[in-house]
């Protein structure tokens, strides 16, 4: 007669191999980076080379493709109280010197 | 086996036939709290990533940037003024950087036009250096195919593409699309001496203020991006998403945790009438509690690993498929690149403390009550 199985030993295998999973993804990290380290030296030699200021990761406006030389007030700058136009503006934090959630208050209210 | 191995085993094993009896329920329970560490995980890893890759990139942009304003806006800028900043103690060199946008009517895209201010690219009248969306974009797929740009109706330029930048470098250059100086200022029609901008070279990156107040005496109308603006404004545009991300997720979060909390730390009356049993037969408290505790630990610890290993395949293997729409939005040119895989250990141990501990203590608690009490009073 051949012993019943066990509840845990197809539940413990699972879990071993979920741990072996999080095991293979560390030696894919090590695997990969290599070839990793030299595409972003690549990268980062054609930012020094040519003086980029930006990643390339949204290229549908002018202040989300290079949000960091974008104008202060990129929201309204295509016409005052316009409303963005880009979901990728959603992703763009308001800049840290706008006080939150209030709009239309007086010029003496934003710090200077 | 030592003997105390065998007994939680056998508790193990007890639990995972009582866990059996519901099975529907349990194992839905498992999948959402999977799924929830799945999607939380995966936010993680994304935005570490994206923060990582733009750090290390962007580490060597221009130490200064100045950027002559007007009407609020940004404006062009006399080449007089990059001898001016040029003849500031600590500056090493000063260049006016010609770049602009041009929006193709073709495919819908912008390109990012620069001039390369680099002796190495070698470019000559009427060429151009692709990166390497365009082409792709405009289906370019031979090699050496000419890219026609149309300014206005009627208008028709040709650019001999003579280089497409490399795949590597594709996050910084998908869109851009390098030519001479004088194919960008005819292109763009511009005056012989503006530029767009001036990019300066500091010796000691600690004597950035220093040189940013003796410029703003000369250029009082001028706005100046420090190198560690760049970083900080992807610092915080990366945080922001995290932060976006995470708050739609939190309405999934509570849901689980209200499902979790209840499942978990009230007892059915079967569950009560079960540990009274238990306790007649004469299983002690510690037993009682030490098969709960293997029931929180078995549901939260699979869980977490099968959310945490999903989701790495998910970032890092599978292009973090769910976000990728997100990231694109309206853009016709989007980078092709995968993240840099990477485990950051107090990251997963944190997620791994907020998930599995909260579980195994919601089960533990009203356990404990039961278990403490007389077997003939719990049963009734």
């Amino acid at each position: 007669m051949t012993p019943a199985r066990r509840p845990t030993t197809p539940v413990f295998a699972a879990l071993g191999l979920l741990v072996a999973g999080l095991g293979l993804a560390a030696i894919h990290v090590a695997v990969r980076a290599p070839g990793e380290r030299a595409r972003l030296a690549e990268s980062t030699r054609l930012v020094k080379v040519l003086g980029l200021t930006d990643l390339a990761l949204f290229t549908e406006a002018r202040y989300t493709r290079h949000p960091s030389m974008a104008d202060l007030h990129t929201a309204f700058q295509d016409n005052p109280m316009s409303f963005e136009h880009f979901p990728s503006g959603l992703f763009i934090a308001p800049p840290a010197h706008l006080p939150g959630g209030q709009i239309g208050q007086s010029e003496k209210d934003f710090p200077q | 086996m030592t003997p105390w191995l065998r007994r939680q085993r056998a508790l193990a094993d007890y639990t995972l036939s009582a866990l059996g009896r519901r099975k529907g329920k349990n194992i839905s329970l498992v999948v959402i709290y999977a799924l929830i560490v799945f999607l939380v995980a995966s936010i993680m890893m994304f935005s570490s990533g994206m923060r990582r890759e733009a750090d290390l990139v962007l580490s060597e942009a221009p130490e200064l940037i100045v950027q002559q304003l007007t009407l609020g806006r940004h404006e062009l800028i006399a080449g007089g003024e990059v001898e001016k900043l040029a003849a500031i103690r600590g500056v090493t060199a000063a260049k006016g950087r010609l770049w602009g946008y041009y929006y193709d009517r073709l495919n819908g895209a912008n390109y990012t036009v620069m001039v390369p201010d680099d002796p190495t690219i070698k470019l000559e009248q009427g060429q151009a250096i692709l990166g390497e969306a365009i082409p792709r974009s405009r289906g370019l797929s031979w090699e050496g195919a000419p890219l026609f740009l149309s300014r206005f109706e009627g208008d028709l330029v040709k650019f001999d593409v003579v280089d497409t930048l490399s795949h590597d470098s594709a996050l910084v250059s998908a869109d851009l699309m390098l030519i001479t100086e004088q194919d960008f200022r005819d292109f763009f029609g511009l005056e012989p001496d503006v530029y767009t901008d001036i990019s300066v070279s500091i010796r000691n990156e600690r004597e950035i203020a220093t040189i940013i107040a003796k410029a703003e005496k000369v250029m009082p109308k001028a706005r100046f991006v420090t190198r560690a603006d760049i970083s900080r404004t992807y610092q915080k545009l990366f945080d922001w998403r995290e932060g976006l991300l995470v708050t739609l997720a939190i309405a999934a979060i509570l849901a689980f945790g209200i499902f979790a909390a209840e499942k978990a730390s009230g007892l059915s009356a079967e569950e009560t009438r079960e540990i009274g049993i238990l306790k007649a037969i004469g299983w002690d408290t510690g037993d009682v509690i030490a098969m709960k505790l293997w029931e929180g630990a078995l549901v939260s610890v699979g869980a977490f690993l099968t959310g945490a290993v999903a989701a790495y395949v998910h970032v890092f293997l599978g292009g973090a498929g769910l976000f990728a729409p997100v990231l694109k939005g309206w853009s016709v040119l989007y980078p092709d690149f995968a993240l840099t895989p990477q485990i950051d250990v107090l990251q997963l141990t944190t997620l791994f403390l907020v998930t599995v501990l909260p579980y195994v203590a919601a089960t533990l608690v009203p356990i404990w009550r039961v278990a403490t009490g007389d077997p003939d009073q719990v049963m009734r």
